[in-house]
């Protein structure tokens, strides 16, 4: 039998047509908050899992719940995997914002640290907001939040996050209360008052901030003596060969999460994004991108004692830090938040 | 549009008016009008279907959420039933607590409760974690049978939580339980409804809002005079150049108008920092010894608004001196007014319009201002926007925001009304 050529040709042609859409990747779009950790997280998790056929499209937010709210109240679901903060899982969960996880796909919930298993959410890393300084302009390092309330011994600014959040326990620390105790205070009238109290002492001094990226540049600059800062950020400007310092004393940790977006319609693929990003091999990669605690142990196991001391996580950081207290923000965080503002305005 | 085939006609009818009084004749000229009529309806609609959709309807919408309060009428129907007669002093009735249990219990998916978890939150904080508790724990239904005695009822819901004891949880129950409120609107105005439904201030530490405007008011109204005293000198030169040296100025101030804020404020921060430009040069020439403090305070929001807003200023204030002619300010001196008298006198009220616009355009412009003070500003410099933000995107909290910017709509209208009743002219943008 003869074979036309042209026939033939078209013939593979619509072989490879039909069987394209078998072949192609699923694309999923990932939304977390850049910078630093967002390029940690695209070597780490993004660019890896391409080779099992997801493809990734990054996309970065400021941590806006509302867009989320808006996608799901509409119905038009363009976000499958989102990193939201602790606060926001609990809320989002409970105002169904957000898929339940099948844990049975992503991993045994016993490998995991106790707070980055929820049922919305799992935990991606561990972050800390601590007191950082600047090793070129200060010799004595300060220690503990009294020192950092302590303008006469250290002059020069502080900066502080814009916002009750931390800086109201920080105050508390300042003030002699012993991190075990800090919410147990803070959630009494008398404490949030002793709170604001310590605060004012030091308002003259404050340089407020709002991005991340601002307190390791408030410390090259100059603009401050020391500053509370976001652990990674910090880190990322030793690795530009900054000489900038952490003091770990005192400093609140808290998890990123990672969480579906509800109705999703690549709910599969998102799964599959999160049981690879939580496991041990990933988790370690990230951090040794930058210096974020991996929520998964086992991946503790696979890094070198060097990475380790820089993580949030490692015992010598972790001894006298505070967790950070999801509910007890969760209720009184807008009546806070309030009282704050009220109380800069004065 | 309309009008200019009927002067046509008017002007026709002079030249002949024979011809054109014949019913045939007016009978077509009406049909042409009624065309050019309708087409310019049909061109104008897009235009106005478009502000429909886009102004109008947002901010009608925006209006609505204000008032809106739906998340306790729609699923606490049966407390807020039991509530009714309650004089809010005294313990709730137990058919209060059966109403709870048993809403809380028919609600069908998580999403109303976290609804309802929030609002209560805003109106007295831990009334998240009450109403999530207990909504986890009456699903489990047959712990929770409907044939309990509703004082049977009680004693379990204060046995889980003994919170259910606090009456201001009721309270915010029973005040909420209409599906419209004005709370949003009288916290937005650091005002309060108290149990019994009197409008009250809130407590000192909560007040906050009504500083907030202030403050907003008085940043812009620093900003606009600032652009005023800078612009107007600056604008007055460029009308008394020649077109061609004028026109090549002009374009010095447009260029900063196209770039982005982001970029001008990011710029600013370079510039202001403790160990910037300016800190540099200003003790390099000893004017200072310490450097100032020009950033993250009300100097840099200042400086870097008055630096954007500076072309809203500078063209209507351009355009309207354009339109001065030279020769009175020459005749009114001529005539023995001392220069600076005749500047004043003469010159000057002739610019009212413009002054008058530009004012009112900065002004307008600086109360919504959001990205600068948020970075350039410390805490106490942020404007009302920032709070209308903070609502919508961290607390979620769509009523407030939407409450917030109903004030800000009002607050920018009632100046417009000001100016109008002030300036008696249209706004003329040159």
């Amino acid at each position: 039998m003869k074979i036309d050529p042209l026939a033939s040709a078209i013939a593979a042609a619509a072989v490879t047509l039909l069987a394209l859409p078998a072949l192609a990747q699923q694309q999923i779009t990932v939304v977390n908050f850049g910078g630093a950790n967002g390029n940690a997280q695209k070597k780490a998790y993004f660019e890896p899992i391409e080779k099992t056929g997801i493809k990734v499209q990054q996309v970065e937010y400021n941590g806006e719940q509302a867009k989320i709210k808006a996608m799901v109240e509409t119905k038009k679901i363009t976000w499958d995997v989102v990193e939201v903060e602790s606060p926001d899982v609990n809320r989002g969960c409970d105002e169904g914002l957000f898929e339940k996880l099948d844990y049975a796909k992503i991993g045994n919930k016993a490998d995991f640290q106790p707070a980055a298993v929820h049922e919305c959410g799992i935990g991606i890393f561990v972050w800390s907001t601590v007191m950082a300084y600047n090793g070129d302009k200060l010799k004595d390092a300060p220690k503990t939040w009294a020192d950092f309330w302590d303008v006469k011994k250290y002059p020069g600014k502080r900066g502080m996050r814009k916002g009750a959040r931390y800086n109201l326990e920080f105050a508390l620390m300042a003030d002699g209360v012993k991190p075990a105790d800090v919410y147990k205070v803070l959630a009494s009238k008398d404490g949030a008052e002793r709170a604001f109290k310590k605060l004012t002492e030091l308002k003259p001094n404050i340089q407020w901030w709002e991005a991340g990226a601002q307190p390791p540049q408030f410390l090259v600059a100059g603009d401050v003596a020391m500053t509370t800062a976001y652990n990674g950020r910090i880190d990322a400007a030793q690795r530009e060969g900054k000489n900038l310092k952490i003091s770990w004393t005192g400093g609140i940790y808290d998890l990123d999460y990672w969480t579906i977006v509800k109705g999703s319609p690549n709910k599969d693929a998102a799964l599959k994004f999160i049981a690879f990003a939580s496991s041990p091999d990933a988790q370690a990669e990230y951090a040794r991108n930058i210096s974020y605690g991996p929520t998964n142990n086992k991946a503790l196991a696979k890094l070198d004692p060097k990475v380790l001391a820089l993580l949030p996580t490692s015992p010598a950081n972790s001894k006298d830090a505070l967790q950070f207290n999801i509910s007890f923000w969760a209720d009184a965080g807008e009546e806070l938040e309030k009282r704050f503002a009220s109380w800069a305005a004065k | 549009m309309a009008m200019a085939p009927n002067t046509a006609s008017a002007a026709g009818g002079v030249a002949g008016a024979a011809v054109l009084d014949s019913p045939a004749v007016r009978r077509s000229l009406q049909r042409v009008e009624a065309r050019k009529r309708w087409l310019a309806i049909g061109l104008t609609l897009p235009l106005l279907v478009f502000l429909l959709l886009t102004l109008l309807v947002p901010i009608a919408a925006l209006l609505q959420r204000a008032v809106e309060n739906p998340e306790v009428a729609a699923s606490l129907s049966r407390t807020g039933a039991a509530l009714a007669g309650w004089d809010r002093r005294s313990p709730p009735p137990a058919a209060a607590y059966a109403g709870v249990a048993a809403d809380l219990a028919a609600l069908d998916d998580g999403a109303q409760a976290g609804a309802l978890a929030r609002r209560l939150n805003t109106e007295v904080s831990g009334g998240r974690s009450l109403v999530m508790s207990t909504y986890r724990a009456v699903r489990q239904a047959d712990a929770w049978g409907s044939g309990l005695a509703p004082e049977a009822t009680r004693d379990k819901l204060l046995a889980l939580d003994p919170r259910w004891a606090d009456l201001r949880y009721w309270q915010a129950i029973a005040k909420n339980a209409s599906r419209w409120t004005p709370d949003y609107l009288l916290t937005s105005v650091d005002l309060k409804r108290s149990p019994e439904g009197n409008i009250e201030q809130v407590e000192p530490d909560q007040r906050v809002f009504g500083r907030i405007l202030l403050r907003t008011f008085e940043i812009s109204l620093v900003v606009t005079l600032w652009c005023l005293a800078l612009a107007y000198p600056l604008a007055w030169w460029l009308s008394t150049l020649p077109t061609r040296r004028a026109n090549v100025l002009m374009i010095l101030v447009l260029v900063p108008f196209w770039t982005s804020i982001l970029v001008r404020v990011a710029a600013w921060i370079v510039l202001l920092q403790r160990e910037g430009l300016v800190n540099k040069s200003l003790m390099g020439l000893s004017i200072i010894q310490e450097p100032l403090a020009l950033l993250f305070n009300r100097t840099g929001v200042v400086i870097a608004m008055v630096h954007i807003l500076l072309p809203f200023m500078i063209l209507p204030l351009y355009s309207v001196m354009k339109s001065v002619p030279p020769t009175y300010l020459r005749a009114a001196i001529s005539l023995g007014s001392p220069p600076l008298a005749a500047f004043w006198r003469v010159y000057v009220p002739q610019t009212f319009p413009g002054i008058g616009a530009g004012a009112l355009l900065v002004f307008i412009l600086s109360i919504g201002y959001y990205v600068t003070p948020a970075l350039l500003g410390g805490a106490d410099d942020q404007m009302i926007s920032y709070y209308i933000a903070q609502y919508t995107n961290v607390d979620v909290n769509w009523g407030m925001a939407c409450a917030l910017g109903a004030v800000l709509l009002v607050a920018t209208l009632l100046l417009y009304a000001v100016y109008r009743r002030l300036v008696k002219s249209e706004l003329s943008l040159g």
